[in-house]
């Protein structure tokens, strides 16, 4: 690694919002020619941090220094002209338009107002080259797959000029393979000279692309070292601020008759049949990679999707199940996979995204509302899994996505559950909230609940889980015990058979 | 204090001041207080028993439908085929009664055909889920046509007197249709705030998605709203066609966009998931009072028009500054 000065600077950066200090005295530096891991849990402050770089927000005091100089960005016009760019989780592209509009979006290249279209296709053509990407500049962007959209968003960086490139988690929504593709690119990125800021939660990825890493805690800088030096918990202990012990703490627990059983079951993005089967006081993992029918599965079990065939059966009862409801009625629930889009209602309350489902059952005749029945159960879900929340009647999307998940989790405990469904249950949450989540659903095992827990992530699947179902490309590949169990095993089975056509 | 707020920090928490959040909740009905008093001293004949009826009287038609847009409004959707449903309706009442002789079978024919339109909508809406400004704006000129149809394109005259009494009679003093506004507002208001439906309806258009997974019966809340909106707006043409004595075919053109205005105006989100009856309350009375100081300061029409589209922006403005506020 080459040592330079270095190329982007946090000079005791503050940022205040009425109430809340969301950064407070943030000092650190980003060399070029490095890829710099910003490490916490959620509200740390890393949002905060890369709005302030992209030029979204203003500090309210400190400097951002570039390249020795202070800067004061008004817009985020201001931070792209100097060299900028911040590539979020949600990408910032025109999904209608074509790869080669959306790289050179609102800097087309044109002659007295005509767009210049042959410039335009050769300009992107040779962005899209020059990482590597083999996809034509003409295609629609809602025709990629998530991993090739964040490769036009690299592109569209470099097109720009940047020297400073900041991911926020960018590989959320990425397969294993993806994943190192999208590693090669950073790397070749730095090689070019490049600052690069990372933001992620998985620590495997720091230690596999990091050079140094800055921890944050409640808006504050907790530490900055060289990557080699930090251990897993050293970092862990930096971000809690406690020391973890055992992640999920596994104990063997009892199977307690049948649970769910799953025959047969297909659909129209499910075309061959699945079956499986999960007891009564067991965790199933669910592993596969992105595309191979996991949630999917977890959907037409659900009612959620129509299903084209297949019984399904809880605690050895046939039910039928044609929508959500039907299901719910069944004492089968789901937390979908999307918690923005499909779980919350984002602008209603804690209390009333608590009782979304449950307060159906318990109200009065002519559906009224049972107040008192409302206010309590919110209550008691909100202290029973420490959903921290000012109160009950806070809109839900101030609250982080630990807490979002936890409420979610909430409105289905409110139900008589006798098979919880999890569809990447803790995707953008922080690890002490994680662990909180864990915690709940080994607890409700305990308790007699089947659980099935869908996750790209390999050590949840491995820690949590009594059994292990393996999908690929669509269908039930192997079910495990834990005790067969190995990360290898599990990504063996879950590779596709024949190398993946296009992409 | 971290545990306990734990905002991300795009979003901060709303204004944790009591003066804020009192604004925040009641906002345009401090602009409405303003205003009213404002007029009522500031405008010669303002403040006087016969105007403010009349007043209220204006406005009543609106509020009475306002209701039924508030849940539309509230589930994500609206709704433009109200306006030819008033104007229809009110035909087909008139027709039907001096057909049948029977009053009550004119008024159920036309509560018959406004919930007719209104399923149909919601159907298309929810059920085959057909854009609502589409779908309503296609229902809404056919809605037309048929009472011009079914009309010949003339005021059909009605020549039952006792059904006149439904528009211009009065109980202590108010005419008839305030109180059944006043009636709409309240049961409208409880069943909003206070029933699973209401709630459903507001988490419907908070997110159909997050709601359809929740178990919620999306597509049937959505069909109850809009067949209670034709409903609601066959009503209204009732009343109306009592108060002047006639079905007329060519009457309520833009009432759609009047009631959808005077929701905004009170503060309902037009994307969904917000609103409560007093925002519509405030909205429904701010319109109603500034059409009448205009009228009372003789502003000529031409300028009523800008007026009353300055004072549309300026709440959406407003509102926009409000959140604005609340999320910096």
């Amino acid at each position: 690694m080459v040592s330079l000065s270095p190329a982007l600077a946090f000079d005791r950066v503050a940022m205040e919002f009425p109430g809340v200090k969301a950064l407070d005295g943030v000092s650190f530096s980003v060399t070029a020619g490095s890829v710099h891991a910003l490490l916490g849990e959620n509200g740390a402050g890393k949002s905060t941090l890369l709005k302030l770089l992209s030029g979204a927000y203003t500090p309210s005091g400190g400097t951002l220094v570039l390249d020795g100089q202070p800067r004061h960005f008004r817009h985020t016009a201001d931070a792209l002209a100097a060299g900028i760019t911040v590539i979020y989780q949600e990408l910032h592209l025109v999904p209608e338009m074509t790869v080669a509009e959306n790289l050179f979006l609102g800097h087309w290249p044109h002659r007295l107002g005509i767009l210049n279209r042959r410039e335009l296709s050769e300009a992107a053509r040779r962005a899209l080259e020059s990482i590597g990407e083999t996809f034509s500049a003409e295609t629609k962007v809602s025709r990629l797959t998530l991993a090739q959209r964040q490769m036009v968003e690299i592109a569209k960086a470099l097109t720009r000029g940047a020297r400073i490139i900041a991911f926020d988690e960018p590989t959320s929504s990425l397969s294993a393979r993806e994943v190192q593709r999208l590693f090669a690119i950073i790397r070749a990125l730095k090689a070019r000279g490049c600052a690069i800021l990372y933001v992620s939660h998985r620590l495997e990825e720091i230690f596999a692309l990091c050079d140094r890493v800055t921890v944050l805690r409640d808006g504050r800088h907790v530490e900055t070292t060289d990557v080699p030096t930090a251990t897993r918990s050293t970092l862990v202990r930096a971000m809690v601020g406690r020391e973890l012990a055992e992640v999920f703490a596994y104990t063997p627990r009892a199977r307690l008759g049948p649970g769910l059983d799953v025959a047969g079951v297909c659909g129209p993005r499910l075309p061959q049949p699945c079956s499986f089967t999960a007891h009564a006081g067991e965790i199933l993992g669910l592993f596969g990679l992105v595309g191979a029918g996991r949630s999917e599965l977890l959907r037409l079990i659900f009612g959620a999707e129509t299903s084209s065939g297949g019984r399904i059966a809880v605690h050895g009862t046939a039910v039928y199940i044609t929508s959500p409801r039907d299901a719910i009625a069944a004492g089968i629930v789901l937390c979908p996979e999307d918690r923005k889009k499909e779980g919350i209602v984002p602008i209603r309350s804690v209390l009333e995204n608590l009782n979304l489902s449950a307060r159906r059952r318990h109200a009065r005749a002519g559906g009224i509302l049972a107040e008192d029945w409302e206010q309590a159960n919110a209550q008691q879900q909100v202290e029973r899994l420490r959903i921290r929340t000012p109160s009950l009647h806070q809109p839900i999307r101030h609250l982080s996505g630990g807490n979002q998940q936890k409420a979610i989790l909430g409105r289905w405990l409110s139900e008589p559950v006798k098979v919880l469904l999890l569809d990447e249950p803790t995707r953008g949450i922080d690890i002490g909230a994680k662990h909180e989540i864990y915690a709940i659903i080994q607890d409700l095992a305990r308790k007699g609940t089947c659980v099935i827990v869908v996750s790209s992530e390999l050590p949840e699947v491995l820690g949590l889980s009594d059994r292990i179902a393996v999908m690929r490309q669509g269908q039930i590949a192997a079910v495990l015990d834990r005790t067969d169990a190995s990360e290898e095993k599990i990504l063996h089975l879950a590779l596709p058979l024949e190398p993946a056509l296009g992409s | 204090m971290t545990s306990a707020m734990n905002p991300a920090p795009t979003n901060a928490p709303p204004p944790s001041s009591r003066a804020g959040r009192f604004f925040d909740q009641s906002g345009m009905l401090v602009v409405l207080a303003i205003l009213f008093v404002g007029c009522a001293l500031g405008v010669e004949n303002f403040f006087s028993w016969a105007n403010l009826r009349g007043l209220a009287l204006a406005v009543s038609m609106t509020g009475m439908v306002a209701c039924t847009m508030l849940f539309c409004l509230a589930a994500g959707d609206f709704d433009l085929s109200i306006g030819s449903v008033v104007s229809c309706a009110g035909v087909m009442a008139a027709i039907v009664m001096n057909q049948s002789g029977s009053i009550a079978l004119g008024v159920a024919a036309a509560l018959g055909f406004g919930g007719l339109v209104g399923c149909l909508n919601g159907w298309l809406v929810a059920t085959l889920r057909i854009n609502a400004l589409i779908t309503t704006l296609a229902t809404m000129q056919i809605v037309r046509g048929l009472g011009f149809i079914v009309s010949g394109g003339t005021a059909v005259g009605i020549g039952k007197e006792a059904f006149f009494g439904l528009g211009n009679s009065s109980a202590l003093g108010v005419p008839t249709p305030i109180w059944i506004t006043a009636a709409c507002f309240l049961v409208f208001g409880f069943v909003l705030n206070r029933t699973v439906f209401g709630r459903d309806a507001l988490a419907v258009g908070g997110n159909p998605e997050a709601a359809h997974l929740a178990g919620i019966a999306v597509a049937r809340v959505k069909i109850i709203i809009f067949t209670a909106q034709g409903l609601m707006a066959a009503f209204a043409g009732v009343v109306l066609a009592s108060r002047v004595t006639s079905g007329q075919p060519n009457t309520s053109v833009g009432f759609e966009l009047e009631v959808i205005s005077a929701c905004v105006l009170g503060g309902v989100s037009l994307t969904g998931g917000v609103g409560s009856m007093a925002f519509v309350v405030a909205g429904v009375l701010i319109m109603g009072i500034v059409q009448n100081a205009m009228n009372l300061l003789n502003v000529p029409t031409f300028y009523q028009y800008v007026a009353r589209g300055a004072i549309l922006l300026a709440a959406v403005l407003f509102d926009r500054w409000k959140r604005r506020n609340q999320s910096a």
